[in-house]
């Protein structure tokens, strides 16, 4: 077991290095990024200046070096807004976290909620309710979503806050702040996750070791629990790793940008919006990393999950 | 069957099924997978059922376990295991039957386990859900159970997991943990089909051992004939849902009464047959269980069919000296023992007809 976390950890740092050079050969790929920042009317000079100001005249391996030395020593610096990129992220980062997390594990929880009543009253009242809830939660786009929420729950009621984010230090309000934003990114996994997770436990209950386990004389819940629920709980793990890497990497830009969290999703929609080619950097870096961590993270739990893992 | 079978004690038989009967609704139409089957098994018995895939022999097996309900499927009959009526039993009583009343191995030993938890645990499990013990007292039996069954070094091995085993340990596993709970029945559903030779031998032969051990009952479904000589002391011939031919060990294999069973014996390959032909075979195919042909199922495939033949010929005894065995065959009993020897074996393969 020890073996293979550590086998895993070793290529997941492989991954990460490939993936800064994709990114950094992509964003170089863009064009010329001193003529674009020296503007429309620049002379000749004044964009070679710029170059030579930036190292964008260095060849492009040692500005790879460089670009990275930078990034990770923490002095990446935006060429269109003169700010410290990492300073920004590390300040939008406790919103991203707090809706990721706390969306993920409500999505998980209630797609395996959903799912499996679905599964167990497959083809009844039950289980077509279901599949209609769950395909209008995947059609629900959460910029549309949240501004209803918004506009019923926070601005007529006044429930809740009509957006921003408050720290954790005031749990309360970090929460009052949370709830609209995990509703409106939840249901739109919830819909997808419950689906696969119905056809999982479908398929599973015709495998052989579920006829076994019933042959044993256990209960009908003792079955689904123990046995068809455990095994078809691998494949929603895996989906559930890999999406929360990108949510943790900002990737939730419209939940992010309705509510105004200000988290990396918004930084990454004005980044991209300024054409602020460092920022951008770092923000597909952050969720490269965090989802070849999380992926890590995930197979070493489906390796807990799933014994046969191991030997792969 | 309204004639009881004759047995060779008095005893009340462990199981007595009686007219079992199971459809299946599909968008094809009612599968007739068993079609009116009687028998019974006694303590200690080994009853072979055997057939072809699709004679109905898996389901009548798993119908006494209740494995086969489902908003598809109709039963009619009755199987009657220790005074407790199994086919309308509900699904709390059937949950007490299985593990001490009624055990069952499957027969895909690969697929049969549940691959994430460790074979300790799942015949823990077993033993734990119709017993009030402790996880140790329990995990103490296990390692016994593997030991009977013929497991090295069970202790150890009872943290492994089933893809940690080879296909013959898992079936071993299987019948440990069938075994742990004491069932007076034994349900083995093929379960040296998907195994080596070698290993089959083994197998059986802890089957047998376990038999002679507790005097638990055996149902034995298979369609490999030379696992029923080694093991069964009765036989019951399954075609097409029906029971054709029922008897001893003796009366299937040196006095069959049913062209279906000479063909099943016809299609075992000799070692002593210096002919270098193609296997032996039973012409044709199993009729659909969805248009099961009129009268006797066998009739499209029997070169000895004959008018009478449109009608369903009765399970019964129709040797008067031979008490034991029953068949499903319209042809005269010296007809049968005429017809039914092919050169120097028993088997299928003539063109003689038979008049009405």
């Amino acid at each position: 077991m020890i073996r293979f976390i550590v086998r895993r950890i070793v290529a997941a740092f492989f991954v990460m290095i490939a993936v800064t050079i994709i990114t950094f050969l992509l964003l170089a790929a863009t064009g010329n990024q001193a003529a674009r920042l020296a503007g429309k009317n620049a002379t000749q000079q004044q964009i070679h200046q710029i170059a030579a100001q930036y190292g964008l005249d260095k060849p492009i391996y040692v500005q790879y070096v460089k670009t990275m030395k930078n990034i990770f020593t923490g002095k990446a610096y935006s060429y269109t807004q003169n700010i410290n990129v990492l300073q920004e992220v590390k300040h939008d980062y406790p919103a991203t976290l707090s809706l990721a997390f706390g969306a993920g594990i409500i999505w998980l929880g209630l797609s395996v909620l959903f799912g499996t009543l679905a599964a167990v009253y497959a083809g009844r009242t039950t289980d077509r309710v279901l599949t209609i809830l769950s395909m209008a939660g995947v059609s629900f786009p959460p910029f549309f979503l949240g501004a209803i929420f918004l506009y019923f729950l926070g601005y007529k009621l006044g429930w809740f806050p009509l957006g921003g984010y408050v720290g954790l230090s005031d749990p309360w309000q970090w929460f009052k702040h949370l709830v609209l934003p995990w509703i409106t990114l939840s249901i739109l996994f919830i819909g997808f996750y419950s689906r696969v997770l119905r056809s999982t436990i479908l398929d599973n209950t015709n495998e052989d070791y579920v006829r076994t386990a019933h042959a044993k004389g256990l209960t009908d819940g003792q079955v689904l629990r123990r046995h068809t629920l455990r095994n078809s709980m691998i494949p929603i793990i895996s989906l559930w790793g890999l999406d929360m890497g990108q949510l943790l990497g900002g990737a939730a830009i419209l939940t992010d940008s309705v509510f105004n969290l200000q988290g990396v999703g918004q930084l990454a929609a004005t980044a991209i919006a300024n054409l602020d080619v460092i920022t951008i950097m770092v923000i597909v870096i952050l969720t490269a990393f965090a989802v070849v961590l999380l992926s890590a993270i995930v197979d070493i739990l489906y390796a807990v999950l799933d014994p046969r893992i191991r030997l792969a | 069957m309204s004639e009881p079978a004759a047995r060779s004690n008095g005893d009340a038989p462990l199981l007595t099924v009686d007219g079992l009967k199971v459809s299946f609704a599909t968008e094809d139409g009612v599968v007739r997978a068993v079609d009116g089957v009687s028998f019974t098994v006694d303590p200690g018995e080994v009853v072979a059922i055997v057939g072809e895939s699709g004679s109905g022999k898996s389901v009548t097996a798993m119908t006494l376990m209740g494995l086969t309900r489902g908003p598809n499927a109709r039963f009619e009959g009755t199987a009657t295991f220790d005074g407790i009526e199994l086919v309308g039993a509900s699904n709390a009583q059937l949950q007490r039957i299985r593990g001490p009343g009624i055990a069952m191995v499957f027969q895909d030993p690969m697929s049969s386990l549940d691959p994430v938890y460790r074979v300790g645990a799942q015949i823990v499990e077993q033993i734990r859900a119709h017993e009030n013990v402790s996880k140790a007292q329990a995990m103490d039996r296990a390692v016994e159970m593997m030991e009977r069954v013929g497991i090295p070094r069970a202790k150890q091995r009872l943290r492994s997991y089933p893809h940690e085993f080879s296909g013959g340990m898992r079936q071993r596993v299987m019948i440990a943990m069938a075994l742990s709970c004491s069932p007076k029945l034994l349900l083995a559903d093929e379960p040296t089909t998907a195994l080596d030779v070698t290993i089959q031998a083994q197998i059986l032969q802890e089957m047998r051992d376990l038999r002679q051990q507790t005097g638990a009952g055996v149902i034995l479904v298979t369609h490999d004939l030379g696992v029923v000589a080694d093991i069964a002391d009765r036989v019951i011939v399954m075609y097409s849902g029906r029971v054709v031919e029922q008897g001893t060990l003796d009366d299937i294999f040196y006095n069959p009464q049913h062209p279906y069973t000479w063909g099943l014996l016809g299609s075992i390959p000799r070692i002593d047959d210096n002919r270098a032909e193609k296997l032996p075979a039973i012409p044709g195919l199993p009729p659909s269980v969805l248009r099961a042909p009129k009268g006797c199922h066998f009739r499209p495939r029997c070169p000895h069919a004959f008018d009478k033949c449109v009608e369903v010929p009765e399970l019964e005894r129709r040797q008067p000296d031979v008490p034991t065995s029953r068949d499903r065959c319209w042809l005269s009993v010296p007809d049968k023992k005429r017809l039914r020897v092919v050169g120097e074996r028993i088997g299928l393969e003539t063109t003689e007809t038979v008049g009405a």
